[in-house]
């Protein structure tokens, strides 16, 4: 199955394996502070890596950073698919 | 004196400078967040003596989370004459724009690229010298782990410290000035990034990733985290116990052969006190010393590895159930070896109800004190064959109790904390860094021993031997009439009035207990085992333990619980509660095996 090149993806909707560019980060003042320190900026790279069991935590990689974020954080931020 | 301080995001090595640098054994691992507060040391610099301070780690200045204030405070409150910032050299990219909100403050600053090895290995390339003139600071690139750089990075720091003039803290006005110029950064960033730094396009595929995909593997990954847990635990047991009896033997004989007889002038009263409180007391529980630098050894290991925050990745969904997050699991995980440093880690947290939840059930992780307590017990109750395996499930009855605490309390610490925490490639320790861990217990112990178990024993030697002419160890002694008093509420659970003055001292420090046994008891070594042995069964020993393992944190975990969530009714709900849960399950526990085995 191919995922449909798009702007309007959801981070959260990514399939492992897949990259993608993130266009927009709805958060609040703090946890935008929080990831863009994390690399979480318009225009990085993102990778999602693989999900957690049990609806668990998204591992992504932007760069050289490895991150865990839950599914409601990855659906604050927007990506469109390479 | 001039006081330097280091500052950086979490992970990049800080401690690990910091203790490189200053000889100190300040906690490191591989998990974003072990340092939550300030630690200070001297240090000698191009022939001055300067301060260097260890900070928590900070994504950037806005500081939202506990551990992150603590920075701005310092930042703000307190004179700096230099700041040496550390950065995870293969993450510069991402790391630069902490470096020039830094540099905008105004202070005197100097870079260290951290972690040069991974860097290399990763293909990325800095150009230290032009870096260093687009920043206007110093940069030197260096391993703080392997020492690769360290003279570089002393010189360096030594001549910006000569350089540097006292200007004061950085002001609020001009730290909010800064915070507000996210978008310059930005750019400032790209161009240097461009200017200075090679990147790779891709990172090379590295064995972390190998390692993750069988470690975070969606069957496998839990399973093999509990067998990888098991496996340790055992291996502290096997390797730990002999070593442990060996201690005591040796103990024994230095009794027997010199102090005996050199005490043999000595009043009885001072003979008693001496040798049956204080040596005795304080030899049961010192014999336990190798084991637990084993033990922290080992954790040193997981700790240094990574392997925690994989921990994490496995462990939210199901902690989420419990209202709490996969970091709470970490603290869980640390607090079996100390409580005090996980519920102080729980500062990362930034929801207060999380942090409170997590706080609570903390203590209930089994840690190395309670350990001892437990491995003293079943070696002395249990087959050798059968006694790793009651540890074991002591292990799972702590997660249990861990549960229904959660699961009971969720309601009322409820919270929608985000959860984005980073997970750093696998590493692997150096023996120093595993070493020096096991040298920071030692001297944790002893600073036990000396404050609380000394005190301990030779409290629990008087209210055994006093007032003068009991029988010692009788109920006319204080400690029995202190035992009868209890005898209400301790007797439904099968403890009796001896271990009841033990459970009374446990709650100073859990290890005294040890002490305490030796010194109610009269005994030591083996004689002590074979006496425990003889007065209790099997039921009567696991209620005990039960309730030693639930019943009330440790007085330096209350006092920590105290001043972290600055409320003494929650440090109130943080004793009563564990108390009420363990005579429960003890109770449930022993009558229940009294009617089955009846």
């Amino acid at each position: 199955m191919r995922v449909m090149k798009s702007k309007n993806h959801r981070l959260s909707e990514l399939i492992p394996g897949q990259e993608a560019l993130i266009s927009a980060v709805h958060a609040d003042e703090a946890l935008h502070h929080r990831l863009a320190a994390l690399g979480f900026r318009i225009g990085n790279r993102i990778q999602l890596m693989r999900r957690g069991r049990w609806a668990g935590p998204l591992h992504v990689r932007l760069g050289a950073t490895d991150v865990i974020l839950r599914q409601t954080e990855a659906d604050l931020i927007s990506v469109s698919p390479q | 004196m001039k006081r330097i301080a280091l500052l950086g995001m979490p992970n990049t090595g800080k401690s690990t400078l910091f203790n490189r640098l200053t000889g100190s054994s300040a906690r490191v691992a591989n998990w974003a967040g072990v340092t939550v507060d300030l630690a200070s040391a001297k240090i000698l610099l191009g022939g001055h003596i300067a301060e260097m301070v260890d900070l928590p780690g900070i994504y950037d200045l806005h500081g939202f989370s506990d551990d992150e204030k603590v920075v701005r405070h310092l930042l703000e409150g307190h004179p700096i004459d230099l700041l040496a910032i550390v950065v995870n050299a293969t993450q510069i990219e991402r790391q630069l724009p902490l470096v020039l909100q830094v540099r905008s403050l105004g202070l005197p600053a100097v870079l260290l690229l951290n972690m040069a090895d991974e860097a290399k290995r990763n293909g990325v390339e800095v150009d230290c010298t032009r870096l260093a003139a687009r920043l206007g600071m110093p940069v030197v690139l260096m391993s703080a782990k392997y020492g690769v750089g360290q003279p570089e990075a002393m010189r360096v720091l030594a001549q910006a410290l000569t350089e540097a003039s006292d200007i004061g803290p950085a002001r609020r006005a001009q730290m909010q000035e800064v915070l507000s110029d996210d978008v310059r950064i930005e750019q400032e960033t790209a161009a240097m990034m461009a200017e200075a730094v090679t990147m790779p396009l891709q990172l090379p595929e590295q064995v972390s990733d190998r390692i993750d995909r069988l470690a975070l593997h969606p069957w496998l990954g839990l399973p093999l985290f509990f067998l990888a847990m098991l496996l340790l635990f055992q291996a502290v047991f096997w390797i730990g116990g002999p070593l442990q009896q060996g201690l005591t033997w040796l103990f024994d004989q230095l009794r027997q052969l010199a102090l005996e007889p050199l005490a043999a002038q000595l009043p009885d009263f001072l003979h008693g006190l001496l040798l049956d409180g204080v040596y005795s007391g304080f030899v049961t529980v010192a014999a336990f010393v190798p084991l637990i630098i084993l033990f922290f050894l080992f954790i040193a290991l997981v700790e240094d590895s990574g392997y925690l925050a994989r921990a994490a990745f496995l462990t939210d969904a199901l902690m989420a159930k419990l209202g709490l997050d996969g970091r709470s699991f970490v603290m869980v995980l640390m607090g079996f070896g100390c409580n005090v440093p996980a519920v102080m880690g729980t500062r990362m947290m930034r929801a207060r109800p999380l942090r409170l939840l997590s706080m609570l059930v903390i203590p209930l992780s089994l840690c190395s004190a309670r350990l001892q307590v437990f491995l003293f017990i079943v070696s002395a109750i249990f087959a050798p064959a059968q006694a790793p395996w009651v540890i074991f499930g002591f292990y799972l009855v702590s997660f249990l109790t861990m549960i229904v605490t959660a699961l009971l309390f969720r309601g009322r610490f409820k919270s929608n904390e985000p959860f984005v925490v980073e997970l750093p490639p696998w590493r692997v320790p150096t023996l120093r860094q595993v070493v020096m861990r096991g040298w920071l217990e030692v001297r944790h112990f002893l600073s036990r021993a000396t404050r609380f178990i000394v005190l301990g024993v030779i409290a629990i030697w008087l209210l055994t031997n006093l007032p003068l002419g009991a029988v010692p160890g009788g109920m006319d002694t204080y400690a029995g009439q202190l035992g009868a008093l209890f005898a209400p509420v301790l007797a439904p659970i099968g403890i009796d009035e001896k271990l009841a003055v033990a459970l009374m001292f446990g709650f100073v420090a859990k290890e005294v207990m040890i002490g305490a046994f030796a010194v109610i008891y009269g005994m030591s070594g083996d004689a002590l085992s074979q006496e425990f042995a003889r007065s209790m069964d099997w039921v009567q020993a696991i209620s005990f333990m039960l309730f030693t393992l639930i019943y009330t944190p440790c007085i330096s975990t209350i006092a920590t619980i105290k001043t972290e969530s600055k409320s003494v009714a929650f440090a109130t709900l943080a004793v009563l509660w564990p108390l009420a849960l363990a005579w429960l399950t003890s109770f449930v526990f022993y009558q229940g095996m009294r009617q089955l085995l009846s």
